[in-house]
């Protein structure tokens, strides 16, 4: 069995804590996967590269080319890590720009992993009052485990050895993997249809619709 | 195939002088553009109907339209939408029956359900009931032109008794009706279901948006018995704005189109170019572009341009009308280069005719 998993990614710099956090996560998933017989593949989603044309979408209706792509990517996955800064007490602008804009229905019934990085642990519940609560609406599956990574966190130590002991934030980073990959293995998913094949679908017959 | 220009009445402000023309002066530029595009050799002149500011065009669109009729002698006249949704069914059958009179049967229509939600309350409806109104709606509208004794009853007007709709289409033929939609399968299967026409006013959008929708009509159309997919009656929006040369097409439109109501600010004007149906260059151009749009609606039989909108000025709409002709032109040689090229094929095969001839 094979799974894909799209990893969203929002940080704006170069090197980027947002994207460390999404490579942890997405690396704890596969090798989670793994442990389960799935061998899993990510498809890294950074949206910087998709600022402008996130807006131009949000001004036309449509998406184009690498964020179409994109787009498509998610909405085809098997399971989403979704990881965000926290600007001003919330997920960043651009990271809900992009939820905004997907298809209605691209993440029904998908397993997320939700994540969020920060300078102070203070911002720890944005996980709790902002990112749930947005995967929820979009009708996804939201781990238990949301993974926030404060400056402090990057200090401790990884947990890759025998004789480290893993941090609080490795700890974190392999049970949200886990309980991902529980999702994803029993949730073995089909060809997803897409708006006009559920319009499709809904519509039903032209008859039964005339008699309204 | 007809060729024809089709417009929204948007009153808006010329972003290279800042003026904005009054709507008496917007009401009567679009009656000047009507007769030029008569003048110029086109096929059909499409109003919308609106019924909010920023537009000027008519609430009911009969009134634009007959006062039309009496100007012109040649040019068909239709809407670009009639709202199927908001207007009551028994209003449309009357008023387009009259118009069809008063124009000599040189009329259509184009139902559209409306995209602006604060419109429906105006007239007591609820844009989430848009499709289930607009198909109640139409199956009244259709038997009321085709049976003068109509009792009916449905969910969203008052019931009728015994009613008879009037005037009676001219010479027993109702109106011939389009539907719009970009988006919704319902109403492409609705033009199916009837055998109506469906238009795809694709100009904001990607081609696959469209090319699914067209190829769903087709299909129901055939399914429906009405004949073959490809015979199927497709019309197409389309956006240009000309010029001699491409860079002066560019040059021209560039401000109208950064400051555009639907899509300024966003995208640049080569991206939407490359992305949209969207045509700023040579007539040349504009004819390859339209006759690519065949490659993925197949052939179709009415194609509808935009442009006198964005703040244009009339003089510059008129200007774009004489270029247009000639684009319309050029697109009329190839249409009829198709219908005798497959004929000739035929005729080649068959007999020795040409040969000996």
């Amino acid at each position: 069995m094979t799974a894909t998993i799209a990893v969203v990614t929002a940080g704006l710099s170069d090197p980027s804590s947002t994207r460390l956090l999404a490579d942890q996560l997405g690396k704890a998933a596969v090798e989670a996967l793994g442990q389960r017989g799935v061998d899993a593949t990510l498809e890294v989603v950074e949206l910087r590269p998709l600022a402008h044309a996130l807006t131009d979408q949000l001004l036309t209706g449509f998406a184009t080319g690498d964020l179409a792509a994109a787009e498509e990517t998610l909405a085809r996955a098997d399971a989403v890590i979704a990881v965000t800064p926290v600007f001003s007490a919330s997920y960043s602008g651009l990271f809900k720009t992009f939820f905004d804009v997907l298809e209605p229905g691209a993440l029904d019934g998908t397993p997320v992993l939700v994540a969020a990085t920060a300078g102070t642990a203070r911002h720890s519940l944005v996980l709790e009052h902002a990112l749930r609560p947005l995967f929820s609406h979009l009708h996804a599956v939201v781990v238990p485990t949301g993974v926030f990574a404060a400056s402090e966190d990057w200090g401790g130590a990884a947990g890759t050895s025998q004789s480290a002991p893993a941090s609080g934030l490795a700890r974190r980073v392999t049970r949200a993997a886990g309980e991902l990959a529980a999702l994803v293995a029993e949730r073995p998913r089909g060809a997803r249809p897409d708006q006009f094949d559920r319009d499709l679908a809904a519509m039903g017959d032209f008859e039964e619709l005339l008699k309204g | 195939m007809e060729y024809g220009i089709f417009t929204v009445g948007d009153v808006t402000t010329d972003p290279t002088t800042g003026r904005t023309p009054s709507e008496h002066e917007r009401i009567k530029a679009t009656v000047r553009i009507a007769l030029k595009a008569e003048e110029i050799g086109l096929d059909v002149f499409a109003t919308g109907e609106h019924h909010n500011p920023p537009f000027a065009a008519p609430a009911n669109p009969p009134v634009l339209l007959a006062h039309l009729a009496a100007k012109t002698e040649r040019i068909k006249l239709s809407t670009s939408t009639t709202l199927i949704t908001t207007n009551d069914p028994v209003r449309i059958a009357q008023d387009y029956a009259y118009l069809q009179h008063l124009a000599d049967g040189r009329m259509d229509l184009m139902l559209g359900r409306g995209n602006t939600g604060p419109v429906y309350p105006w007239f007591g409806k609820d844009i989430r009931e848009g499709i289930p109104l607009a198909i109640e709606n139409y199956a009244l509208l259709h038997r009321l032109w085709r049976e003068e004794d109509v009792d009916w009853q449905g969910k969203f007007r008052t019931p009728l008794q015994g009613f008879t709709s009037t005037p009676r289409p001219l010479d027993g033929t109702p109106p011939f009706v389009w539907h719009g939609s970009i988006r919704s399968p319902e109403i492409a299967e609705q033009a199916a279901y009837y055998g109506d026409g469906f238009f795809s006013n694709h100009i904001f959008w990607p081609a696959e948006h469209t090319a699914r929708m067209i190829a769903l009509y087709r299909a129901r159309f055939e399914h429906y018995g009405h004949g073959k997919a490809e015979d199927a009656i497709v019309g197409l929006g389309g956006q240009v704005y000309l010029a001699r040369t491409s860079q002066d097409a560019v040059r021209e439109f560039r401000p109208y189109f950064d400051n555009a109501p639907v899509y300024g600010h966003g995208p640049s004007l080569e991206d939407f170019m490359a992305q949209t149906p969207l045509t700023v260059g040579s007539p040349q151009q504009a004819v390859e572009r339209t006759l690519g749009f065949r490659a993925y609606a197949g052939s179709y039989a009415r194609q509808l341009f935009l442009v006198d909108h964005a703040g244009l000025p009339l003089d510059a709409v008129l200007r774009q009308l004489d270029l247009l002709g000639e684009v319309v032109e050029e697109l009329r040689k190839h249409d009829a280069a198709e219908l005798v090229e497959p004929a000739e094929t035929t005729s080649a095969a068959g007999t020795t005719e040409r040969s000996t001839a």
